[in-house]
């Protein structure tokens, strides 16, 4: 069988300018985890069901999964890789870490990545602003209790430091 | 009692083999060391880490993206492999062609069931599994070959171009077919028919005490399966060197078992063969046994001599499966008009899929693990589990035991309706306490189920609510047990349960290594914890390296809630041994007795003369090992000799039972049947609670769980129409196969009980699964309360609410049950 043309794709990680090889077929989440070595995102499903593999397009969260690379050439993405600032966690990890917001810590990357989301265009949400901006990244570890403590002390904090 | 099930298996050649028939463990069998003071307290008056809202060990790595899970590991030259999968549910395999897959560039080998002849299975009775089908298939979805290429894409590919020639055998189904139908053999290595295993077993006299009973209450109910579905899906990389080892990355919660059968399976000694468990996304029991990945991810690597990865796609894990066992129950349960239980008789039939699996011991759970915390009289069960042509159940949390104690929970909300007795004080009344024996042998020690019950009342403000809400909503209340560690390992032996060695060195961190396996609980954190508390470190300063089995001491995984018990103890142990080296030398330097040294917040003193004797616990670390020699300690745990005496009195057995109780509140719409659980206490006696925010986790996500397969999970599979074949998976993926969500699930309150166990460690036991088995039969409860119908059959979606309203006068009904507990508290 005759493989598909590779191309070199230009993205924009992180603020790191990067490329790696792939083809027309390849999606953001192939290229991130197998291209560029950025394994934070997961793959749960492949189909984009789970959100595990939500990464952020120009603030907007995204099933990296089902989206293809070559659509993302000149956007800036965000992954969980991306969070902390020279090695400072950010406030949502800080306090995920210290609610245990992250059990199995699977879906964690995606589930920061969709409140990191929400945070910027709501700094106090509410507990269901916050589920409905989550519901799309299923966790099967914590029935959400303490993922929504989680998200509600990072916001809190984060208004008192601004 | 009878017993029937599988021929079997165990080979004596093995070095890790199982001896023939039943070893029981001695009675000299090892005993912990005993500690002043026991092993409930803290090194010195309070505790300085246990009991505190700390972080956990691997906590910043998971939430920085940079733990390494199994598919993130990615080897020089390592090739991707598939498995091919049966399309027909019940099929003998006649041939198999592979030439045309062998022809595409960049496919470097294919394997088929002659490739790995040898049997396997978790329990070493009940060996009945190919890593591939050699003759036949026997569910959709049975893996038949693999193939390794270059890239994944490649590998699929080349799945297409095998041929197999199938012909196609008679379907069992269901259990019915299975027992009408013994010729239809789904599972050759079954003792006769498609029975996988029967016991029925009887304690006191059930049929006196029912007939003497004042009110005697039948039932009939049906667990749906349903399955784990971890986000991770089962992933694994094998690696078979120049030097003959074979180094194998899996996302198992069970590395010592995949050892042995890996070593088995591939015909290696056990010293060439290493499993790594790298961080785990998720496994509540679905990767608590070997799959076909690891053994052909092996073998593909042996034949080529290149790493080789396997990834299952979400569709495989569902196939995959080993999840909860659907269950047909029917149970007779009598109580006294003063609300005493009398005699309960159960019968099961359990649907157990195409394989054993844990099945032999899912049988007996299915009623051994029902006896406590209320005091039974009389007991029998008669369960029997079927093999079906479905992809195979196994242990999913509260491993056989949750479907039983639904219907069990549901028979007592309906016997204290019928004696006008509000629920929460019949289970009161029928409290088994603490320090006693069940009725069928189960020594209980610790026992905080009444504080339960009370914790969820209080807070659920129950009194106000029960058989007093509008209809529409209600309340529902249920209870349950569950082991801390299975007490004997799956093949006996007497070597140690869980083991832990401990490293400490002049540079002031520790080390712990042991064999415990981490799948988001939180057990590496708890081994940090217990070594703080001893020591006097910073949580920072401890490094756990868990589940290596090259550079870890054997601990048997994680399943049946026994890591914390177990090897918490072991942990407990090691670093007692070392404080008690690092005590004994500041007595000698300090002048001063070794019950004053104190190690706390990274500070060494005596309490006598705390200004002049104090140091830094690093420089007593280089004290005691200038006057020992190199730093290091072992600690092990061996539960006692426990159980009934009758055979399958071991199984059940457990060092520790925690007690669970829950209310649940719902909101139901008798218009569309739709069932909106509003919110869950949940009461739990752990025994201690070493780490809050883990046991609250726990706790939430159990209730979660139980919540997600009373409203919305089934696990179900399609009979044969135009375009497929029988027995494909209704909804194979996380869209049709109902997750909750963020949105779906209701609120949950963790109550945290601590009746402080006298053998845990510092008196801890499980918080894992317990807390998952009153969720349905609350809910179930609740919607009695709120509707007047009984959902006896899960789930208890909208359709099946709706039919049962329809079926009957739920309003009638309804306002009986309100009448009677108001005649009942008019008499009191």
């Amino acid at each position: 069988m005759d493989a598909p043309e590779t191309v070199i794709c230009r993205l924009t990680v992180n603020g790191d300018r990067m490329e790696c090889a792939v083809t027309p077929g390849t999606t953001l989440l192939e290229a991130l985890r197998y291209g560029l070595g950025l394994t934070g995102s997961k793959q749960g499903c492949d189909k984009g069901d789970c959100g595990a593999c939500t990464v952020l397009v120009d603030g907007h969260p995204v099933l990296a999964c089902i989206s293809l690379v070559l659509a993302h050439e000149g956007r800036g993405i965000r992954t969980v890789e991306g969070l902390a600032t020279k090695g400072i966690p950010h406030a949502l990890q800080d306090a995920f870490d210290r609610t245990g917001g992250a059990q199995c810590g699977f879906c964690t990357p995606g589930v920061l990545m969709s409140a990191c989301a929400l945070l910027e265009r709501n700094d106090a949400p509410t507990r269901h602003e916050i589920a409905e901006a989550l519901s799309g990244n299923l966790c099967r570890c914590t029935g959400y209790t303490k993922i929504f403590e989680a998200v509600e002390l990072a916001a809190s904090e984060m208004r008192e430091r601004a | 009692m009878s017993e029937a099930g599988n021929k079997s298996s165990a080979d004596p050649k093995d070095a890790m083999a199982i001896p023939k028939g039943r070893v029981m463990p001695r009675p000299d069998r090892l005993s912990p060391p005993v500690w002043e003071g026991g092993r409930t307290a803290p090194p010195h008056g309070e505790f300085r880490t246990i009991g505190k809202r700390n972080r956990k060990v691997e906590g910043l790595a998971k939430v920085t993206g940079r733990a390494i899970y199994a598919d993130d590991i990615s080897l020089p030259r390592m090739l991707h492999a598939k498995l091919l999968r049966s399309i027909h549910a019940h099929a003998r395999i006649i041939a198999i062609d592979a030439s045309q897959a062998l022809a595409i560039p960049g496919v470097h080998a294919v394997i088929t069931g002659k490739d790995l002849p040898t049997y396997f299975g978790i329990i070493p009775w009940t060996e009945d599994e190919q890593a591939l089908c050699e003759d036949k298939a026997r569910y959709v979805g049975d893996a038949i070959a693999a193939v390794a290429a270059d890239t994944e894409y490649l590998a699929e590919e080349a799945l297409r171009r095998i041929k197999v020639e199938y012909q196609v055998l008679p379907i069992v189904h269901d259990i019915d077919t299975a027992l009408a139908h013994p010729e239809w053999q789904v599972n050759e290595k079954a003792s006769e028919g498609n029975l996988s295993k029967h016991v029925h077993l009887e304690f006191g006299p059930v049929d006196d005490l029912l007939g003497a009973s004042d009110v005697v209450v039948e039932g009939d109910y049906w667990y749906e399966g349903n399955t784990h579905a971890p986000i991770e899906p089962h992933c694994c990389v094998a690696e078979f060197d120049a030097t003959g080892l074979l180094t194998m990355w899996s996302s198992t919660q069970v590395a010592h078992y995949l050892h042995r059968d890996l070593a088995k399976v591939l015909g290696l000694p056990t010293q060439r063969v290493r499993v790594i468990q790298p961080v785990v996304g998720g496994a509540f029991g679905g990767k608590s046994e070997p799959f076909s990945l690891e053994f052909c991810a092996a073998k593909l690597s042996m034949l080529t001599g290149r790493p080789v990865k396997i990834l299952y796609t979400r569709e495989e894990v569902f196939y995959a499966h080993r999840g909860r066992h659907p269950m047909r129950m029917h149970y007779r349960t009598g109580i006294t008009r003063d609300g005493k239980l009398t005699g309960t008789d159960a019968r099961i039939l359990i649907d157990g899929g195409a394989y054993s699996s844990f099945g032999l011991v899912t049988t007996y759970y299915s009623g051994q693990l029902l006896t406590a915390p209320y005091a039974m009289p009389a007991y029998r069960f008669d369960s029997t589990r079927v093999f079906t042509n479905k992809p195979c159940c196994g242990p999913k949390r509260g491993h056989g035991s949750v479907q039983p104690r639904f219907a069990f929970e549901c028979q007592l909300d309906k016997m204290s309706e019928a004696i006008g007795l509000d629920p929460i004080e019949v289970r009161r009344r029928n409290f088994i306490g603490p320090d006693t024996s069940t009725v069928n042998g189960m020594r209980v020690t610790s026992n905080g189920f009444l504080d339960c019950l009370s914790a969820a009342e209080r807070a659920s403000a129950w009194k106000d609510k029960f058989r007093k809400l509008p209809y529409g909503r209600g309340v529902g209340v249920a209870g349950s047990m569950y082991i801390s560690g299975t007490n004997y390992c799956i093949y006996p032996n007497e070597m140690p349960q869980s083991a832990v060695q401990l490293k400490l060195d002049r540079s002031g961190r520790a080390t712990v290594f042991s064999g415990c396996s981490d799948i988001g609980q939180g057990v590496d954190s708890v081994l940090a914890y217990i070594v703080c508390e001893e020591l006097g470190l910073e949580l920072r300063d401890v490094r756990v390296l868990a589940a290596d089995t090259d550079l870890t001491p054997v601990d048997l995984g994680s399943y049946s809630s026994r890591e914390t018990f177990m090897v918490g103890n072991a942990c407990l142990d090691a670093a007692r041994h070392l404080r008690e080296k690092i005590a004994e030398t500041l007595a000698h330097v300090w002048g001063c007795g070794k019950g004053e040294v104190v190690l706390a917040d990274g500070i060494a003193c005596a309490t006598s003369d705390p200004t002049r004797c104090v140091m830094s616990v690093k420089d007593a670390f280089q004290a005691a090992e200038a006057r020992h020699g190199t730093l290091g300690s072992v600690g092990w745990y061996q539960s006692p000799q426990l159980g009934g005496d009758y055979r399958g009195g071991t199984i059940g057995a457990s060092p520790a039972y925690s007690f669970t109780a829950h209310v649940a509140e719902v909101e139901c719409d008798p218009e569309t049947g739709i069932v909106h659980v509003k919110k869950i206490w949940v009461a739990h006696d752990c025994g201690r609670a070493l780490s809050p925010v883990a046991v609250e986790g726990q706790m939430e996500g159990s209730a979660y769980m139980g919540f997600a397969e009373a409203i919305l999970e089934s696990g179900t599979y399609k009979p044969a129409a135009a375009g497929h074949p029988h027995g494909l998976h209704h909804g194979p993926n996380l869209l049709d196969y109902r997750l909750p969500t963020s949105l779906d699930t209701p609120e949950l309150e963790a109550l945290i009980i601590e009746s402080v166990d006298p053998e845990g460690p510092y008196g801890a036991k499980e918080a894992g699964e317990g807390p998952l088995h009153p969720s349905v039969p609350a809910i179930a409860n609740a919607i009695h309360d709120a509707l007047g119908i009984r959902c006896d059959a899960l789930p208890f979606s909208p359709p099946s609410v709706l039919r049962l309203l329809r079926a009957s006068d739920a309003r009638a009904s309804w306002e009986r049950a309100r009448a009677g507990l108001q005649r009942d508290a008019v008499r009191a």
